[in-house]
């Protein structure tokens, strides 16, 4: 059965609980993607104008080091959402994004969203509860990564 | 809590449980950098050892000192058995010098164990980071050689690097059996590394498993076990369902001279498993 793309929005959990008109406008900027392994997403400090819910694969949170090379600083798998510079000037990407397997996902228009969250602050509201809620997962854990949790006891 | 095996020191070495029994080295491997396995035989050759998945013994290094560690093979297999362990001391240190033949004094097995009989019928979901896998591999040993019993299993592991990765071969083995799922994260990838990077917590969310029907097992770090139990309890596992196996300095192991005090229980004698209930209350405390 094919399902609409309001279906999977409305079943993902990062919608949970969002008022149906909302899911409708938000289905309304997005759409579905697909990546072949080893393909860039995107690139750090290109526009921002998107950002994804992976519905299956891997991809890697990267980093240029000069004289390092490409280094993954995190990966996000099925169900987890990648990327936030699109909510914040100067909406440009902190880090690159590269899949590790083949992967699916829904992309959303960064610029159509910011556009129906200024006309409506509740949607506006609603949404930033939760990418604050992602991001404080990610900083919590970016400090446990950190911690070096498994090195030799000091 | 989960009841102490019956076949104790006291049982195999006489009345003394302070005595230590003679074992030999078998094998010597070394996992990673730090970490390496030893393998031990009864010195006469003649007794079995039996253990519980979970439990630890008492390791004397002659001439240097006695440390605890957990138990990390088979608890099928009685006529030997491992310890893996980390070199983090002089005890440690010595024992990674040890060869074939030499041989060091063993007192246990001690300790609860995990619930692998109560996990029966039910999901089970192992998370473990760094060389938190070793105490759980006996437990794991057990699943693998009892799948039937039980619904889906789930593995989490966390280590620091992929190098630091323990007992590989034996996670590829048991992944490629598709019964088990296994993920496995490092907190920094290197070079050729293709698998998930980050914080072995953060994978729970996503994990395969019926909160209502599942069992929860939990060893490593006493901070990632708190972020464990948060997001085990944020999938709707209930206390009584989550176990962890706790770390504090041992000394007798047989629950007589307090170092290993933890709030009103010893762990060397009422853990070092613990049904997370027992130990909420005082779990992550500062002054505990």
């Amino acid at each position: 059965m094919i399902q609409t793309l309001e279906g999977i929005v409305s079943e993902h959990p990062f919608f949970k609980g969002l008022d149906e008109r909302y899911i409708k406008l938000v289905a309304g900027c997005a759409k579905n993607v697909r990546f072949d392994e080893g393909q860039i997403v995107f690139r750090e400090g290109d526009a921002a104008d998107q950002f994804y819910f992976i519905r299956e694969g891997l991809v890697a949170v990267e980093l240029m080091i000069p004289q390092r090379g490409f280094t993954t600083l995190q990966t996000v798998g099925e169900g987890d959402v990648l990327g936030w510079s699109w909510l914040m000037p100067p909406y440009r990407w902190r880090f690159g994004a590269r899949t590790l397997q083949p992967t699916r996902a829904l992309a959303f228009d960064g610029k159509c969203l910011r556009n129906k969250c200024e006309e409506d602050h509740d949607l506006g509201y609603e949404l930033l509860k939760r990418f604050t809620f992602v991001v404080t997962e990610r900083l919590e854990a970016t400090r446990l990564q950190l911690l070096d949790l498994y090195g030799a006891p000091a | 809590m989960a009841p102490q095996l019956e076949n104790s020191i006291a049982t195999r070495a006489g009345a003394d449980p302070m005595l230590p029994a003679l074992y030999c080295i078998e094998r010597l491997r070394h996992e990673t950098d730090d970490t390496f396995t030893i393998e031990l035989a009864p010195a006469n050759g003649s007794s079995e050892f039996h253990f519980l998945s979970g439990q630890f013994n008492m390791i004397y290094v002659f001439g240097v000192g006695e440390v605890p560690i957990s138990i990390s093979s088979d608890p099928q297999n009685s006529k030997t058995f491992q310890h893996t362990t980390r070199v983090v001391g002089a005890v440690t240190r010595g024992m990674g010098h040890l060869k074939k033949g030499d041989t060091v004094g063993v007192r246990g097995p001690y300790g609860t164990h995990w619930p692998v009989e109560e996990a029966e019928g039910r999901d089970v979901i192992i998370v473990t980071g760094g060389i938190g896998l070793a105490p759980l591999r006996p437990a794991l040993y057990h699943l693998m050689a009892n799948r039937e019993k039980y619904h889906k299993i789930v593995l989490l592991y966390g280590a620091r690097t992929p190098e630091d990765i323990l007992y590989r071969r034996e996670l590829e083995r048991w992944r490629s059996k598709f019964d088990l799922e296994i993920q496995v994260t490092v907190d920094r990838g290197t070079r050729g590394w293709r698998g998930n990077v980050g914080v072995v917590t953060t994978m729970i969310g996503r994990s395969p498993f019926d909160p209502s029907n599942a069992i929860a097992m939990a060893c490593g770090p006493e901070v990632m076990m708190r972020f464990a139990v948060m997001e085990f309890e944020r999938r709707g596992l209930s206390s009584d369902s989550i176990y962890l196996s706790m770390e504090r300095n041992m000394k007798c192991a047989i629950g007589f001279c307090g170092h290993c005090q933890y709030g009103p229980a010893f762990i060397c004698k009422e853990g070092p498993v613990f049904r997370f209930d027992r130990i909420e209350p005082i779990f992550g405390k500062a002054e505990i």
